[in-house]
């Protein structure tokens, strides 16, 4: 694959795909965007068939720098950036087909939005230089606030105003952090040259707040989740799939790529604050989900609860840990999405978000009272869905980091299953409550294909997450190679047992 | 490869009778999953009885890489091991014939092939449990199985009280699961690895490690083994973690009979067992189980006296003897543990279905206070019944004959005061007066439904059913029908020749479907006992049969056999002492148990309404969760982070009153995007500089 740039075919069949949204009609942007992002999913599935797991470190590597410019036009990926981009690359045509019919106004602007985003979003994970890094990570939020702000429910400007008032505080640090940076290595914005710095001990804490204040705030940690709730229910389907798909996993991402290899010794001392916020978010959001009467609130608060299960795994400093922080961003990006999507199936039908109105959808609608089963199953860690993989491997590296990590967090296993459950329960069990509710017809042809195409692959990475984990095991091996000295130490330090007592060894061989 | 036929044809079923769903129709949905099961016990079954002769032997069966994480690895694989062997007869057994009951059961619900797809998908999840060769994979069927039966007990959704109960039962195992996963965590850390057998290797060395947790330094062996101890209290419904199982009665009763008797709860007895070389570490730890254990047997069967609705006498039954086999377990007899597992699955699946069999006959009627008499009307399901009771009871003569219960239950009472320990006479003592318990509470059921005058005329469902037939009507209008196949006709000769009590209604006996199981699982409650105690319990059979797949004592099994005379005979002597009670309350002096009532009322109440514990744990977790929630949403989110983060950034600005007018009038869109961009612009300029 030498001198193909895919990733920059990645990034450019959006971008023209969006300009000529604005230059169609409703239904000719609708099958322009499309047909762009299913061929940016057919360049994806290539790109992911050529890489080589176990090869070099940076792949499809591309390196543009005019001379005037004061950053370089640098792309690669690594096993995690790559299953991420593909994260992006899977859910897009997905809410292309959610937005179908539910968005009627405006629909090449609404298009040529999204597409737009999907450039931004996959630009994150391919960029090499520090500050392409952060046009891409700060950009892709512009068309996240016109879609909430324009396309989005009646309070959506307080929505969008939050949302924005949050994320520039926590860029803004950032963006000091990463000047510093590059006046440290004398102009240097090559990621992984900075990979391989060693900053001072004393920097890198105020480096590793700055950064932590916007990766904080896009993840979402406990108690700078206050936007998402909001933004989720005032943004269109389609929006509140990607928010949650994508745009979340920016901070989990940013911790994994940033946070954690370049400032190892001030996540090792700050890990003690992770873990605190992390706590408080698994029990405080997960029981405030418990009293939402909202749908998208409800699972809006599941997932600041299930993104705390990313940032515990990510500072527990080792291989489970990090492997099922970047399994759950993964699965959450999945499940969390097809669970917004089966909001919106309903929501297109009554236009209501309210848990109440409706009840026994398992009589008029099986199809989709058996899939939506399935992601609340995966929401709430079953074997053999996608979320217990994650949510297991970074519970057992938690457990291995700190006891009172892992007893804190597993909590969040019954109260997950009761918000769930119950969530469930009200929607699809019960009787019919309401007439219009009971009269509503099953999954239509285009929402079983995108419900359906998620469900297989939230099977297949629970029951063969291999395929996952196997691109990402050596980036991992080099992250940790790069922390665990580092690391802080357990609180568990098992010691060696005697040998058993000879009586008891007598019966035993009995 | 058998096995891995017995595993997955279940599987398979489930799938086609699932997706297929109506296009396929109840026929054949029934057919597949019927089917499948019988596959699956027919292949079971060689696979036990080589075990039993000597000829087969512990093997593993590779079936797919899942998680591999540093040194985690973690493999879908089948091993069979006899203590594995024992299971799958056990579950494919019962699940099969409880598929061919349901096809009685249920013919006249509207989701059949729901129905027969869920009990199929159980029976998958619970066979991928029981041939588990780690710890992970043992948690994918523990969650499977608890997923089926929250699918099963809310089967009739539109019922609120079937969703809560559905509800109640996931959350409670959950909590269980809370320890589980504690536990295989804590055990991947200290082992390195989640491998059972290379576990059970090493527990021993570990014996007398300490470990840190929580801050303090625990006993390593201890901690992991009450950790996964309290996955299994949830499962198997031990005192504390026991209130979801009888409100799990709100299921089909053919449900109740697999899931809730028979198999799923049995899960955490056969993780003790599984597991007992690791428990055997811990003193601390068999104590722990053996107290729990004694504790749940007495606990349930005093509930188990005073309960009026015939499910839940059986529900509750059957939590007091699962805590026999803890208690079996606590105290080192394995073998018996196990033993009493497999009697107890067919004499508690046969009085299920036989209960079943019995609320099919009266209409949907479940309270035993309107049965009465039956034992001419239905006399097949008597009989059955009848042989349910004996077994369970554990009637038999030492060295003649003796039903099922006679060897398991009597095997596991012997062990406790064979144990010699303090702790082990308490759990004898809690056995034998649980033994009495047992007998009267079962022959009370027997009386109370089968004996006596009836008293059917006062039950609204009956009186539902003689006013359905009076008017000619369908079952249109009763959605959630069992089925009855009973004669609903008035007598047409006019009320004033109707028997007594009967109000004209006439109980039917089942179809075949639902008495060839009947007949079968009576087969099994009266001679299970006597045909494999040879292998299960007795000193040298047991040895050679267990091979070391469960931690079998035969030095308990010796010492069993050289008790008093007196400890033996206890149980049987107890027995007969509840039937006598039974006896006098229920057929002599039937004003008895109104007069127990008004002298000890409070009594009464406290032991009716199950000792107050949902009470308590409403009070102390579900309301207090449900409040807490509100405070940190209202007070916490809106209260205190919007009003001082956001909310109080606009105020704070001077120009927040102009902020505001411009957002609302739309120009944040320009703000936004003006920001953004002057942020990269500053950093292009910062850079270029």
């Amino acid at each position: 694959m030498t001198g193909f740039p895919i990733l920059s075919i990645l990034l450019a069949v959006p971008v023209i795909g969006a300009i000529a949204c604005l230059f169609a009609s409703a239904n000719g942007a609708r099958w322009i965007a499309l047909a762009a992002t299913l061929l940016d999913l057919a360049l994806g599935i290539l790109l992911w068939s050529q890489y080589q797991v176990g090869g070099p470190q940076w792949q499809f590597q591309e390196l543009w720098r005019p001379d005037y410019a004061p950053f370089a036009w640098a792309l690669g990926i690594d096993g995690i950036a790559l299953m991420l981009t593909m994260l992006s690359l899977f859910l897009m045509p997905i809410c292309i087909l959610a937005s179908w019919t539910a968005i009627e106004k405006r629909v090449p602007e609404y298009m040529a939005a999204f597409l737009a985003m999907e450039t931004m979003m996959i630009g994150v994970f391919m960029a090499q230089d520090l500050f392409l890094f952060y046009i891409f990570f700060e950009a892709g939020l512009i068309p996240m606030f016109l879609i909430i702000g324009i396309w989005g429910g009646a309070e959506r400007i307080y929505a969008s105003y939050k949302f924005f008032l949050y994320t520039l505080l926590g860029s803004v640090l950032m963006l000091v952090a990463m000047l510093w940076m590059t006046g440290f290595t004398h102009g240097d914005t090559y990621i992984p040259k900075l990979l391989a710095t060693d900053f001072p001990k004393q920097a890198q804490t105020w480096l590793w707040l700055a950064f932590f204040a916007s990766f904080a705030v896009k993840m979402p940690m406990w108690p700078v989740h206050t936007w998402l709730p909001d933004a989720h229910v005032q943004a269109p389907t389609a929006g509140s799939v990607i928010l949650a798909g994508v745009l979340l996993k920016l901070g989990g991402y940013g911790f994994v790529r940033f946070s954690l290899p370049m400032f190892p010794d001030a996540s090792a001392q700050l890990a003690w604050l992770i873990y605190g916020l992390s706590l408080v978010a698994i029990v405080y959001t997960s029981l405030v989900a418990l009293v939402q009467r909202d749908m998208k609130k409800l699972i809006a608060y599941s997932s600041v609860a299930h993104m705390a299960f990313v940032t515990i795994g990510i500072f527990a400093f080792n291989r489970q840990g990090l492997d099922g922080a970047l399994i759950v961003m993964l699965s959450h990006g999945l499940v969390s999405g097809a669970l917004f999507l089966c909001v919106g199936v309903i929501y297109d039908r009554l236009h209501t978000r309210e848990i109440d109105r409706y009840g026994g959808l398992s009589n008029n609608m099986p199809a989709y009272a058996l899939l939506f089963m399935l992601f609340t199953m995966a929401s709430v860690g079953l074997p053999g869905t996608a979320g217990f993989v994650g949510e297991f491997l970074s519970l057992t590296g938690a457990y291995r980091a700190s006891t009172w990590l892992a007893f804190g967090a597993t909590t969040g296993i019954i109260l997950g299953a009761a918000y769930m459950l119950w969530l469930y329960w009200r929607v699809a069990f019960g009787t019919s409550r309401n007439a219009d509710a009971a009269a509503m017809p099953d999954l239509n042809g285009r929402e079983l294909v995108s419900l359906g195409a998620i469900a297989a692959a939230v099977l297949w990475m629970g029951i063969y997450p291999e395929s996952f984990l196997a691109p990402m095991r050596k980036d991992v091996g080099a992250l940790l190679a790069r922390v665990t000295p580092s690391a802080p130490p357990s609180d568990s330090r098992p010691t060696p047992g005697h040998a058993p007592a000879p009586h008891a060894a007598a019966e035993g061989a009995h | 490869m058998n096995v891995v036929l017995i595993v997955f044809l279940p599987l398979l079923a489930a799938i086609v009778a699932g997706l297929g769903n109506r296009m396929l129709g109840n026929t054949a949905a029934k057919l597949v999953t019927t089917g499948a099961l019988f596959a699956s016990l027919a292949l079971s079954w060689p696979i036990f009885l080589g075990f039993l002769a000597g000829t087969q032997h512990s093997q593993l069966y590779p079936v797919l890489h899942w998680i591999h994480s540093g040194d985690l690895d973690v493999d879908w694989a089948l091993r069979v091991d006899s203590l594995t062997a024992v299971m799958l007869v056990v579950v494919t057994t019962v699940s099969a014939l409880v598929h061919l009951y349901s096809w009685g059961y249920m013919a006249e619900d509207d989701s059949q092939p729901r129905f027969f797809a869920y009990l199929s998908l159980f029976t998958f999840a619970m066979l991928m449990l029981v041939t588990a060769d780690n710890l992970v994979q043992m948690f994918f069927g523990w969650e499977g199985v608890g997923l089926a039966s929250y699918l099963l007990i809310g089967f009739w959704y539109h019922k609120p009280s079937a969703n809560a109960a559905a509800m109640k039962a996931f959350i409670v195992n959950r909590v269980g699961d809370f320890g589980f996963s504690l536990g295989i965590f804590g055990t991947f850390l200290v082992f390195g690895t989640v491998s059972i057998p290379a576990i059970l290797h090493a527990a021993p060395g570990m014996a007398g490690s300490t470990i840190g947790f929580l801050g303090h330094r625990v006993d390593t062996m201890t901690l992991l083994c009450i950790l996964l101890f309290i996955g299994a209290c949830g499962k198997s419904a031990q005192l504390g973690l026991h209130t979801w199982l009888p409100d799990a009665m709100e299921g089909p009763t053919p449900v109740s009979a697999l899931i809730h008797a028979a198999t799923m709860v049995t899960a955490g007895v056969f993780m003790v067992c599984r597991l007992s070389p690791m428990f055997e570490t811990s003193a601390t730890a068999t104590a722990v189980v053996t107290f729990v254990g004694a504790a749940t047997a007495l606990f349930a069967a005093t509930v188990g006296t005073v309960q009026n609705d015939i499910k839940r006498v059986i529900a509750y039954s059957t939590c007091s003897q699962l805590g026999y086999m803890f208690f079996a377990a606590g105290v080192g007899a394995y073998g018996a543990a196990m033993f009493h597992l497999f009697t107890h699955a067919f004499f508690k699946a046969l009085l299920f279905l036989g209960a079943g069999s019995v609320i099919h006959a009266m209409h949907h009627e479940q309270d035993m206070r309107f049965y009465g008499g039956l034992r001419k009307e239905i006399p097949l399901t008597f009989w059955a019944m009848m042989a349910g009771t004996l077994a369970i009871t554990g009637v038999g003569v030492e060295g003649v004959f003796g039903f099922a219960g006679f060897y398991s239950k009597d095997a596991i009472i012997e062990a406790a005061y064979a144990k010699g320990t303090t702790l082990g006479g308490f759990a004898f003592a809690v056995g034998v007066f649980a033994a009495l318990l047992t007998s009267f509470y079962s022959w009370r059921l027997m009386f109370l439904t089968f004996w006596g005058k009836p008293r059917w005329a006062a039950s609204e469902h009956i009186q539902h059913a003689l006013h359905e037939a009076h008017h000619g009507h369908g079952h249109d209008d009763h959605p959630d029908a069992e089925d009855a196949g009973h004669d609903t006709r008035p007598h047409e000769a006019g009320a004033e020749q109707v028997p007594a009590g009967t109000g004209g209604y006439h109980p039917h006996e089942s179809p075949w479907t639902m008495l060839v199981p009947l007949g079968l699982l009576s087969v099994g409650a009266v001679l299970a006992g006597m045909a494999f105690a040879r292998w299960f319990i007795h000193p040298e059979g047991a040895l050679h049969f267990w091979a070391g797949s469960v931690a079998f004592s035969a030095h308990l099994a010796e010492r069993m056999e050289e008790l008093p005379l007196i400890v033996k005979l206890a149980p049987g002597i107890v027995m007969v002492i509840g039937f006598l009670i039974a006896l006098q309350a229920y057929i002599r002096r039937t004003d008895w148990p109104k007069r127990f009532v008004d002298q000890y009322g409070l009594l009464y109440a406290f032991l009716l309404n199950k000792w107050y514990f949902d009470e308590l744990y409403d009070a102390v977790f579900v309301r207090p969760a449900v409040r807490l929630g509100r405070f940190f949403w209202k007070r916490g989110d809106e209260g205190t982070i919007d009003r001082f983060g956001p909310d109080g950034a606009a105020a704070a600005v001077q120009v927040g009153n102009v902020l505001t007018a411009r957002l609302q009038s739309g120009y944040l869109y320009t703000y936004a995007l003006v920001m953004l961009l002057g942020l990269a612009a500053a950093a292009t300029w910062a850079m270029a500089r």
